[in-house]
């Protein structure tokens, strides 16, 4: 057996055989049973196992990209459930990016932030608000609602208005450490979120507990944008950016200033890094992600109100980093993923499917414990049984580990060393 | 303007105080959690909430039985408390024991984890075993102590107007000093307080001192437990209803309280709770008069928020927490 | 590199049960269309859609359970029709992204001719943007806020009151028949709260009454003792709280604890039995407007009440009968529109017309006829006094458009 599975390891043909033929399996069998959730799922998570082969980098991002942006709709395409299951991919991959940004300040920079959906909102409220005749009410010049194709401006605008927030609440907090970061940052959300629920007085400009609706969908060429399906190559593309900056960022200078921070303050400082800034910039980084999809959230919901950016929704975030693998960026977007497609998925169907044996009188479940109001409860218990189990998170993060010979060894290796240390880098 | 304000503040303090109260106790679990494990028990909302449904389901089967007219109402009361706080103790001891104390060499973080699914659990299960009993999941406790008693604080200063108090304010204010202060003896002047501290202290030279470590984080989690418990009954009775979902905010106000006020210093959550719950219903009630209508009432949170971010910059480790040096 | 071998010994495992659900999924996927196929007919599904957990859950609840006995009286005479009536109810958690995936997946199960929803506006709104790309018609048993029609969807009905005509009803009322002077309104800083609060002050500044105060509260508290003492302050006649029973019921309590002894007066949110057993006596001197007649009154109202409370063992809540009713109103247009198809599975176009053209249809608690917008020509408002502490209360007015 061990045998067996040395040589799987080392032979990438094998390896390439086996993905293969799950990726054609799981297509065709999603293809054909429209309907089948577990298919669907099963796709999905060939990008996992994609994550697990001995390819090089370029190889794996080739058939990630190649699964998502062609063989996935493809496959789902071919029945009604295909909008439900880009809905549940679109926010999939909005929370994804969210959980990244939140992972450069929890997870890399060490500040344990509370209150992070509140740059969700201010990314929602930016494009909400003049996207809708609201914007009437108090700005002076200009006419609205704006046209859709002012949406990719403002990917733009929520992406900097959100950091400009993020450097805001950075500088009150900088004195601020541990815990009591955390009760600040979760102050600031709470703040965030009421003044937006009570913006309606003395000038409208959120239009308080009623919410924006009406939206403007975003316009591209006189397309609009008006399903998930459409919304989910919008969401892919910026995720793939967000991916991209991330992990650039993560091996840069700052990158690493950002895990020195979080091992030791002092040290990092004594080293010669400026705190400030350092902090600062984790906040606006991590901000600037959550701002830019909440801009794509409001123009997907076309309605924007404050009950979507309660504590839960950044608790529910914080989780998805912990569970993944905080500081991990594959982790992050596993346990991104699993906890929204669980959420409003698999919960979903599991509960249907235990409301229809209950109706139809297979098993009895007496009414207080009716299936359908279950969710909550699998949920907690699901976490609670991978917190025990994955206590690191499901793929924890590695530090890289240099060879010291091979570094030592000095200039006339410089090309190896350097594609050797790159190679376990991303494989961590 | 001031006069508005003046006339109000005695009933507004009396108020403040009682809810103040509330915090304050719940803060307190809080606190001691954190400060023997660093780690923050965010279920402990739920069992302040559970607290609170055993304790009504008690005083309701009391009075189905008509014991509440055959002994003297405060010995009902006490027998509840002493009955709710055994029970929710033993329950913080059973989450300590099934959620925490396998994760206690994990990373902190991973801790808030399993404390959110318990709270999940909670709510549902409190929530279920209620709508079974009863149908709905609202539950109302009989009222007890509703007398009122009139304070005429104008006859301390002609600009005040008179308050009034529900004679379950005193209750609920007694008891509450009397939980801080045994609290307080218990943890500074006994032998088992003596090993909280110092297991709060450093755990692994506690344990070299023959102290169990395990014992008194789980005696922690009693305490703390029990004393959210008995608190979830005295709030019952201050209010009267209640429902599964009310521990969640107010875990988190009482959480800020105990940040408020340094946490994992015991004299720290009491002063803060207090001193949040007279803030929010200092804002709550004075802050339109105050704006001239331009904030409402609803703002009181982000009254209360910004004195707390406020604070905590100019004393980063709260009002009584203990400036640690960190070494590298 | 031990990781890596379990990993890979993962990898093949989840390539075998790829493997295996790849076929089982095509098999349950058959079952289903095998199952459709026999149980007494084509399947018709209705989906429901409100909060079953969370803070708002009895009434999330009371709507799924008058739905779904409205479903099942109407069982048999669907199956004489050749249909098989299915009801999917579906958990809103009153978050709007919940509901607008839940909307996407009803809209792709073709079966689902319908939906009987939401609790929460700010759910409906978003949901329905997605009902209408689907062509399902949707019945409103509860949502007031006037956005939930006034955008024009083809396929959005309610079978309530809109805000705007409740709350001015119910100011009209306060300062003509209750002579209020000086009005203090407090409200719940939900879309529901916020907009019949909105509503009764218009209504009450042009009935010539002074506003003097508008102030929220937090939702899910439980201490309004901080508000109550602004109250106390400015000595108004009447006290109106746009918000819901939980939140009204220990507002009248706290009040009536600190002597304020005013009239209070709430909309259709507060119209529950809960309402009562929360303020116990302190009740008395509350008026509420209610979009519904209060079940009870009428005969068909107490079999309703009956019914439901043998079925489900509990006392029906204000929404119980709206669910009812609208389940009702749905299943009539379905019959409708099955009768005019040619006794065939009518499409979901098809429904949405008939639900659009009922008329004069008899529920429970109100007549029902949608207007070129979809809201009820016959939505009355009704005002009931509490003065005792019983349920339900006593009806002293009503108010037609």
């Amino acid at each position: 057996m061990k045998k067996w599975l040395n040589v799987f390891e080392q032979n990438k043909r094998i390896q390439a055989t086996l993905i293969g033929a799950y990726i054609a399996t799981t297509f065709i069998s999603l293809y054909l049973a429209q309907k089948s959730v577990v298919a669907f799922l099963l796709l999905l998570s060939s990008l996992l196992f994609l994550y697990f082969t001995s390819f090089s980098n370029r190889v794996k991002w080739g058939i990630g990209i190649l699964v998502l942006s062609v063989l996935l709709p493809l496959a789902a395409s071919q029945g009604e459930a295909y909008q439900s299951y880009m809905e549940v991919a679109t926010l999939v991959g909005i929370y994804i990016a969210m959980a990244l940004g939140l992972n450069i300040v929890v997870g890399l920079a060490g500040l344990l932030d509370l209150g992070f959906v509140a740059f969700f909102a201010i990314g929602a409220y930016t494009y909400g608000i003049f996207a809708t005749a609201q914007a009437n009410n108090f700005m002076p010049f200009g006419k609205y609602p704006l046209s859709g194709e002012s949406f990719w401006i403002f990917l733009i605008v929520g992406c900097v208005v959100a950091a400009i927030f993020g450097v805001l609440l950075g500088i009150p907090v900088l004195r601020v450490k541990g815990d009591y970061l955390a009760i600040v940052t979760l102050g600031f959300g709470e703040i965030i979120r009421i003044i937006f629920n009570n913006l309606d007085k003395p000038v409208n400009i959120t239009n308080g507990a009623m919410g924006l609706a009406s939206v403007q969908p975003p316009k591209l060429f006189g397309i609009e944008f008006m399903y998930p399906s459409q919304f989910y190559y919008v969401v892919l593309v910026i995720l793939l950016l967000t991916i991209f900056i991330v992990r650039r960022l993560e091996y840069s200078k700052i990158g690493r200033a950002w895990k020195a921070v979080r091992e030791n303050e002092i040290a990092a400082q004594a080293m010669g890094i400026p705190l400030v800034r350092t902090k600062l910039m984790a906040f606006a980084v991590g901000a600037s992600f959550s701002g830019m999809m909440g801009v794509v959230f409001a123009a997907k919901q076309t309605f924007v109100d404050p009950t979507s950016f309660t504590l839960l929704e950044s608790i529910t975030i914080l989780v998805m980093v912990i569970l993944g693998g905080m500081g991990s960026v594959p982790g992050v977007i596993l346990g991104a993923a699993l906890v929204t497609i669980l959420n409003l998925q698999v919960l979903t169907e599991l509960t249907n499917w235990l409301n229809q044996l209950s109706l139809s009188g297979v098993v009895h479940i007496p009414d207080a414990l009716s299936p359908a109001k279950m969710q909550r409860f699998i949920f907690g218990l699901i976490l609670i049984v991978f917190a025990l189990y994955r206590p690191q998170g499901l793929l924890p993060a590695k530090n890289p580990r240099f060879d010291e010979k091979e570094l030592k060894s000095g200039v006339t290796n410089v090309a190896d060393g350097k594609e050797g240390a790159k190679g376990v880098y991303f494989n961590g | 303007m001031i006069e508005h304000v003046l006339q109000t503040l005695p009933q507004v303090i009396i108020d403040g105080l009682a809810l103040g109260a509330v915090y304050a106790i719940v803060a307190l679990g809080y606190t001691m959690v954190y400060g023997i494990l660093e780690l923050i028990n965010f279920a402990h909302g739920e069992i302040f909430m559970t607290g609170a449904f055993v304790g009504t389901a008690l005083l309701l089967s009391f009075s189905a039985f008509g014991w509440l007219s055959s002994m003297p109402m405060l010995l009902a009361l006490l027998l509840v408390l002493v009955a709710t706080s055994i029970v929710t103790g033993l329950l913080g001891m059973g989450i300590e024991r099934i959620a925490y104390r396998p994760l206690r060499n994990a990373p902190k973080l991973i801790t808030l984890i399993t404390a959110i699914g318990i709270s999940f659990l909670l709510q549902d299960f409190v929530r279920f075993i209620t709508e079974l009993k009863k149908g709905n999941y609202i539950l109302t406790g009989p009222s007890l102590f509703t007398g009122q008693v009139n304070i005429s604080a104008s006859s301390i200063w002609s600009g005040f107007h008179d308050a009034s108090v529900k004679s379950s304010f005193f209750i609920v204010l007694v008891t509450a000093v009397v939980m801080m202060m045994t609290l307080d003896f218990f943890v500074n002047k006994t032998k088992w307080g003596m090993a909280m501290r110092a297991v709060a202290q450093d755990r692994e030279t506690a344990a070299l001192m023959s102290v169990n470590v395990n014992k008194v984080i789980a005696l922690t989690f009693f305490i703390g437990s029990a004393l959210g418990g008995a608190t979830g009954v005295l709030f019952a009775i201050q209010y009267g209803t209640i429902d599964p979902y009310i521990g969640f905010i107010l875990g988190l106000k009482a959480f800020t309280a105990a940040v408020l006020g340094g946490i994992g210093n015991i004299r720290g959550a009491m002063f803060g709770g207090i001193v949040l719950g007279l803030l929010e219903m200092f804002a709550a009630a004075n802050l339109p008069i105050v704006s001239d209508g331009i904030l409402g009432a609803e703002y009181k949170d982000v009254f209360a928020f910004s004195i707390l971010i406020i604070v905590l910059i100019f004393k980063p480790e709260g009002l009584f927490g203990k400036v640690s040096v960190e070494k590298v | 590199m031990k990781k890596k071998k379990t990993l890979s010994i993962f990898t093949s495992a989840a390539l075998a049960i790829g493997l295996l659900a790849g076929c089982s999924a095509e098999k349950t996927s058959e079952t289903t269309k095998n199952g459709g196929d026999s149980g007494g007919g084509t399947v018709i599904k209705i989906a429901t859609q409100s909060p079953l957990s969370g803070g708002a859950a009895t009434l999330g609840e009371s709507i799924k359970l008058g739905a779904q006995l409205a479903l099942e009286e109407q069982k048999e005479k669907f199956e004489k029709l050749g249909f098989k009536l299915e009801l999917v109810p579906y958990d809103d958690q009153a978050d709007p992204k919940k509901g607008v995936a839940n909307a996407q997946l009803i809209g792709a199960d073709q079966q689902v001719l319908g939906v009987v929803g939401h609790l929460n506006s700010g759910v409906a709104i978003p949901s329905s943007e997605i009902y209408e790309k689907y062509s399902i018609p949707m019945v409103s048993p509860a949502n007031t806020a006037t956005d939930v029609t006034d955008r024009g969807l083809k396929t959005v009905n309610r079978i309530c009151a809109r805000d705007d005509f409740q709350g001015p009803a119910g100011a009209k009322f306060a300062v003509e028949k209750l002579g209020a002077k000086k009005i203090f309104i407090i409200q719940d800083k939900t879309a529901y709260g916020t907009g019949l609060a909105e509503a009764f002050k218009k209504g009450a500044e042009e009935a010539g009454a002074e506003i003097v105060g508008f102030e929220g509260i937090t939702i899910g508290e439980k201490d309004f003792n901080g508000v109550l003492n602004q109250v106390l302050a400015k000595k108004p006649d009447l006290v109106y709280f746009g918000g819901m029973y939980t939140e009204g019921g220990m507002l009248i309590k706290q009040a009536r604890d600190k002597g304020i002894n005013v009239p209070f007066m709430g909309g259709d949110g507060m119209d529950s039995s809960t309402l009562v057993e929360i303020a116990g006596d302190a009740v008395k001197n509350t008026f509420i407007t209610s979009a519904a007649g209060i079940a009870t009154a009428t005969e068909a109202g107490k079999q309703f009440a009956e019914k439901y409370k043998q079925k489900f063992g509990k006392n029906i809540e204000s929404y119980s009968a709206y669910g009812y009713d609208a389940m009702g109103v749905l299943l009539n247009a379905i019959e409708e529109a099955i009768k005019a198809n040619g006794n065939k599975l009518p499409s979901r176009e098809q429904v949405a017309e008939a639900v659009r053209n009922v008329q004069d249809y008899e529920g429970v608690v109100t007549k029902v006829s949608f207007d070129e917008k979809g809201d009820n020509k016959y939505a009355k408002i009704y005002i009931y006094k509490f003065e005792e502490a019983t349920y339900p209360a006593r009806l002293e007015d009503e108010v037609s458009k």
